[in-house]
Order: C-alpha cells, then sequence, then structure tokens
C-alpha cells in the first residue's frame, strides 16, 4: 500500500490486527525513551516496546498478525501525551487505519495529519472484529473511508470517521500546511486586530 | 449575547472556515521544546518553509535536561543532539530560546506564565499535551502534535472542529490538607479519563474563585487527564494581579487597557453551556491514584473498590479493598509542570520542616524553573529539603518522565507529584506511581509509606 503525502485515502484493505483493552495511552504505544531523537526513522521498531517484553502473547508480538494494516483498538486509544512519535510508530509498521470505540482527540488529529484514518464503531462491532480477527488471523479487512463500513468476510460493522478529516482523506488533503497558508493575508489581517499583538 | 470565554477567543482568533468545514484558528502564542519540534522544523526545511511569527514564538529545554549538573555538554549524547538541533533551529529561524545557561529556562508549562508570555484572550499552542496549563490565567491552549508544530511554526494557524464547553464548577471551602491536585484528581475520577474528549472545561465556582493563579494553573494542567484538551478558568482580580509587573506583560497604561479586555473575554453571566457539573469542595479529601490511569483513585482514607481493572491490579500489585494508605515507598518526587511552582514546594517545605526523609526512601524536589528555584532558595527552602533529606535540583521535568536520567528502577514504587501514573511513565517498564498532593508526597518521604498529610499537619501552624 503506498502511502504518498497528500494522496487520495478513499479505500483500504488489508490483515487486521485485534488489540485489546481501553485508556492505552502513548506512553505505552511509544515509551518516551524512544523520544530522544532529532527524527522519527526507526520509530517501527519499537511500538508497544515494553508491553511486549512483559507480554509474550501480546498481538504485536503474534506472528499470525505479521503484516496486518487494520489496528481494532477499544476505548480512548491514544490517550495522554500528545507525541505524533506514537502514531509515527504505527504507521511505520506498517499500520494504515485504526478502527476503535474512541480515540483521544489529540491521538485522532496527529494520525489524520500523517495520513492514517481512525474510525469510530460501536462496542459490540468493535468486539465482533476483534473475535473474528482471533480465530482467523488472515481475514481480508476492507474499509471504505467514505462509509465508513469495515467488512471482514461476513461481518460487516459500520462505523464513521470525522466528517473534516473523512473529506480531508477523499480529497487527498489530510494535510494542512499548504491550505493554512493559502490565504496569508487573512492571518496576517488576523492578527494586525488582536489587541495583544498590535499594542494595548 | 452571551458567550462563553471559549467562543469568544475562538471568534477572535478564526481567520477563515476551510474547505474541509474546520475553522483555521491564529495562535498567538507558540511554545516549543526540543522533543516534539526538531522534525517540524525538517519538515519545513524540506519544503522551503520559514517561520511566520517568529516572535511570537518562544522555546525552552526542559524533558531531557539532567538535573543534577545541567553543564554542557550533556553527558547523554543523545539528550546533547537534541539540545543542539533545538539551538540551531531557533537561531536559524531568529526564535527567542531560553537555553540552560539563561536565567529563564524551566518547564515550558511554568516559565509561559511566570515570564507574563501566557495571557487571557489568547490562543496558544505547544506541542504537548499539558499545554492545558495557560487556560488558568483564561487562555485557551490546545496541546498538539509535531505535524501541528510545522503548521504554527509555517502559518501561525492551525486547522481545527469546535469543542464543546462543559462548566465545571467547585463551590466551598477546601478542608485543611486539601489541595488543588486533590480537587483535580476527584474531578477526573467522577468524571472520566475520557469523559472530557470534544471538551473544552471551563473550571469556576467559589472554590476556584478563592484560588491562587498557581492552584488554578495545577487543576487546568491535568484538563488532558480528563480527555479534555482545553480547560480554562475566567480571568479576574486574581488573574491581573498575578500578571503585573512580569516581563511580557503590558505595562504603565497599557496595563489598564490590557486589563479592560482582558475582563470583556471572560464569560459573560448566563452564556450556555454544554454540559455543566458541580462538585463540593467541602467532601473532598487527600486523594492519591492506585491504579495505571489518572482516573484510578481513591481518598486517602477510602478502601479502593473492586472493579473490573485486573490489569490496573495486576500491575500495581493492590487487591480491591485494599487502602493505598500504609504502602511503602521508595522514591518521592516533587515536581514537574503540576506541582512544581513556588507555592508547592512551600506547602511541600511545610509538611517536612523539622523532620527527616524515612532511611529507605530516595526523594527529589525539582523546581519547575530556574526562577522557581531563585525564589525557594531565596526562602531558604532548599536548605529545608536538603537537610531533611532530599536533593535539590536544577529547572526541568525530571522524573514525570523517562527522558533524563531520573528514573524508577525495576518494580520501585514512587509517590509523585506529577500527572501520569501510566505505565513506564517514570521510566522503568515496571515501575510504579501513586499520584498525589507535594503535601502528600512529602508526608510519604518522611513517613516512609503513603499516610494522611492532615495527621502531619496537626501543629504544624496554617
Ligand atoms: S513536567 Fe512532565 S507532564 Fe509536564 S511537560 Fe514535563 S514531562 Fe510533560
Amino acid at each position: 500500500m503506498s502511502h504518498q503525502p497528500s494522496a487520495a485515502i478513499s479505500h483500504l484493505e488489508g490483515h487486521g490486527l485485534p488489540l485489546r483493552g481501553d485508556d492505552i495511552d502513548t506512553d505505552r504505544i511509544m515509551p518516551a525513551r524512544f523520544l530522544k531523537a532529532v527524527s522519527f526513522a526507526g520509530l517501527e521498531r519499537h511500538v508497544f516496546e515494553d508491553d511486549r517484553l512483559a507480554d509474550p502473547s501480546h498481538p504485536f508480538n503474534n506472528k499470525a498478525f505479521t503484516g496486518a494494516s487494520m489496528l481494532v483498538v477499544n476505548a480512548n486509544f491514544g490517550c495522554g501525551s500528545s507525541r505524533e512519535h506514537a502514531p509515527q510508530g504505527l504507521l511505520r509498521a506498517g499500520i494504515r487505519a485504526i478502527v476503535g470505540e474512541s480515540f483521544s482527540e489529540i491521538f485522532l488529529g496527529n494520525s489524520a495529519m500523517i495520513g492514517l484514518p481512525c474510525l469510530v464503531a460501536r462496542r459490540d462491532g468493535v468486539e465482533r472484529l476483534q473475535t473474528l480477527i482471533e480465530q482467523t488471523p488472515g481475514t481480508d479487512i476492507e474499509l471504505d473511508v467514505a462509509s465508513g463500513v469495515v467488512t471482514a468476510g461476513a461481518l460487516r460493522v459500520e462505523g464513521s470517521i470525522a466528517p473534516a478529516l473523512r473529506e480531508g482523506f477523499l480529497s487527498g488533503q489530510w494535510n494542512p500546511t499548504v491550505m493554512l497558508l493559502n490565504h496569508f493575508e487573512d492571518v496576517r489581517a488576523v492578527a494586525a486586530r488582536l489587541p495583544y499583538i498590535k499594542g494595548f | 449575547m452571551a458567550d462563553t470565554l471559549f467562543q469568544k477567543v475562538w471568534d477572535a482568533h478564526t481567520v477563515r472556515t476551510l474547505p474541509s468545514g474546520q475553522t483555521q484558528l491564529f495562535v498567538g502564542l507558540h511554545l516549543v521544546h526540543e522533543v516534539t519540534t526538531p522534525q517540524a522544523f525538517d519538515m519545513m526545511r524540506q519544503h522551503g518553509w520559514r517561520v511566520a511569527f517568529p516572535e511570537r514564538t518562544f522555546a525552552t529545554v526542559d524533558h531531557i535536561v539532567p538535573t543534577s549538573s545541567q553543564k554542557r555538554p550533556f553527558l547523554d549524547v543523545m539528550a546533547e543532539e537534541m539540545m543542539g538541533a533545538l539551538e540551531r533551529n531557533c537561531r536559524d529561524a531568529g526564535i527567542s530560546l531560553w537555553a540552560p545557561d539563561s536565567e529563564n529556562q524551566g518547564i515550558v508549562h511554568v516559565i509561559g506564565p511566570e515570564l507574563g508570555l501566557t495571557q487571557p484572550g489568547m490562543t496558544i499552542a505547544c506541542g504537548d499535551s499539558h499545554t492545558s496549563t495557560h487556560g488558568a490565567l483564561g487562555a485557551i491552549a490546545f496541546g498538539i502534535g509535531t505535524s501541528q508544530v510545522r503548521d504554527v511554526l509555517t502559518s501561525q494557524c492551525l486547522a481545527l472542529d469546535p469543542l464543546k464547553v462543559r462548566r465545571v464548577d467547585v463551590n466551598g471551602r477546601l478542608n485543611r490538607g486539601v489541595y488543588a491536585k486533590d480537587v483535580i484528581l476527584t474531578i477526573i475520577r467522577r468524571l472520566g479519563v475520557h469523559g472530557g474528549v470534544g471538551f473544552a472545561y471551563e473550571y469556576g465556582g467559589s472554590t476556584l474563585e478563592a484560588m491562587t493563579i498557581d492552584e488554578r494553573m495545577t487543576i487546568c494542567n491535568m484538563s488532558i487527564e480528563g480527555g479534555a484538551r482545553v480547560g480554562y478558568v475566567n480571568p479576574d482580580d486574581a488573574t491581573f494581579a498575578y500578571l503585573k509587573g512580569r516581563r511580557f506583560a503590558p505595562a504603565g497604561d497599557a496595563f489598564d487597557r490590557a486589563v479592560a479586555w482582558w475582563r470583556s473575554m471572560a464569560s459573560t453571566p448566563g452564556a450556555r453551556y454544554d454540559d455543566h457539573v458541580v462538585f463540593d469542595a467541602g467532601s473532598i479529601e487527600p486523594t492519591v491514584t492506585w491504579g495505571i490511569n489518572p482516573g484510578q483513585s481513591v481518598a486517602i482514607t477510602e478502601p479502593i473498590d473492586a472493579s473490573p481493572e485486573d490489569e490496573a491490579f495486576a500491575f500495581m500489585g493492590f487487591k480491591p479493598g485494599e487502602r493505598v494508605q500504609g504502602t511503602r515507598i521508595d522514591v518521592a518526587f516533587i515536581g514537574s509542570c503540576t506541582n512544581g511552582r513556588l507555592s508547592d514546594l512551600e506547602e511541600a517545605a511545610r509538611v517536612v520542616r523539622g523532620h527527616h526523609v524515612a532511611r529507605h526512601v530516595k526523594a527529589l524536589v525539582v523546581p519547575g524553573s530556574q526562577s522557581v528555584s531563585r525564589a525557594a532558595e531565596a526562602l531558604g527552602l532548599d536548605e529545608v529539603f536538603r537537610q531533611a533529606g532530599f536533593e535539590w535540583r536544577g529547572a526541568g521535568c525530571s522524573m514525570c518522565l523517562g527522558m533524563n536520567p531520573d528514573k524508577l528502577e525495576g518494580s520501585q514504587i514512587s509517590a509523585s507529584s506529577s500527572n501520569r501514573n501510566f505505565k513506564g511513565r517514570q521510566g522503568s517498564p515496571t515501575g510504579r506511581t501513586l499520584l498525589m498532593s507535594p503535601a502528600m508526597v512529602a508526608a510519604a518521604a518522611v513517613a516512609g509509606e503513603v499516610v494522611d498529610v492532615r495527621e502531619m499537619l496537626d501543629g504544624v501552624p496554617a
């Protein structure tokens, strides 16, 4: 699967990786010691490193899920620290979409900005998807960004992506920098009228 | 129209609606530290983008600095490389940087307010989730990731969806031995660690009104631990008095004009909130966490309830029905952007004075900034702590997270005034963190185990 900055992302498919548990924080996804670097290169090696060491049966250790690109999680995934190193590590480890019950806002935004859609679905759907992948690891999973529908064999889970982010993925404009620079005179105008900038 | 401060600030900083439907929001103050920014500057170099408003951007170094000696070059080669990258990036872009050899270095959320950079009615962004701290002065402050840091550097703007606003009222007087930390831990426990997703928390009520700005910062700081990306308190006379005379605050007549604008940005009486919750200050007790997220806490007198948190019980070694009180600790850490300000150190010193740290406990006090450190030394607090057996360190994040030499070892238990008890947070994958107020940490250090600070405060003049 290619991952070009600012390519449209409308349809994703791949194998699943079920990761159960609520409130999985970014310190666990990417322990702080791996933030000691001036680039994101190599972060894929450290995704969930401490959890994987502590638990040999951690899904990220499970050979059955090698090469998976669809991560399936539960509630409040990515809470805590704002470190973009967490979604960067997942992306670099081959994850192309995350399906979950809910996400922390900062994590969800960080993921969107690097072209990693987070799809929110109801608990029963997410759990059924996790169970299916656990039982049949190689199942092909498809995610349609526009409709928010995830299909895995006979299972169909309806979810959604926040509208603005969904539009960004579909149009290929999920990286907003250029958009933010498009009307720079408007930015200067706002700055010029703010009393704390123009002087009280 | 009766608007909230959030809405007024949002409107004043809106540049336009983006094609995606998001708002392009101008960022009035961008704070930068060494961990989340080198990649942002690299991305900009690749595209040939320049920093749009270097004069609205300020940098310091906090996460990686060693706190035992801040001499350059740092012994840790990677830390030195990050420091060097920040220095080069700031120099090339014309951004002010407070490095360890400047007198204003410190944790980014401590120095912003203390220098008067943080002001009411502003939008603030920083590549750090505890940016919500700055809301204590009536600013709307967002924690952002590295790609957003790149956007703010490049355009001074963020693409955002508006938040709903939940009014969180706390009314009444806090009992002795109960602090702002206990209030916010109680709020998070009740509303849940993801109860705030999609919301800005506006804190108010008579308890908040009576609080100092330092205390309000402790509250706003931990908004993110309750899932709320933004937390704030409406600016009032205490806010204005705090700002007066600070280095970057307006001076002279301009200060009075600023106060008038700041007042006008506060939520209008009768403003509409998307949700409203009320807490009674009198019922809050000294609170400690027992689990692996900041919502898993109990009052010190209370047993841990049986909940289906198997993972937390297994990791921490507690059993349902047990008490945290009496838990033997190995490390006591007083510091961080939550509780590393002068008033926090004063409260801790009040408990410690005349006592000594238990023999088996390693105890350290890490001021949040060099300025806090100087002020504490002027009051002789460093001596109080040293005589009691604490280490008195240089300013930085220290043991709040494992990115510098201050780390837990093995499965040590730490009583900590910081904000996160996540697995591995304090630098050892199996290390265990009990969050509590600085006074409770001080009491635990002395007793060698978690105790009710109120027992130690008996006989100490208020
Ligand atoms: S003190 Fe802790 S929470 Fe605060 S900025 Fe530093 S590492 Fe982050």
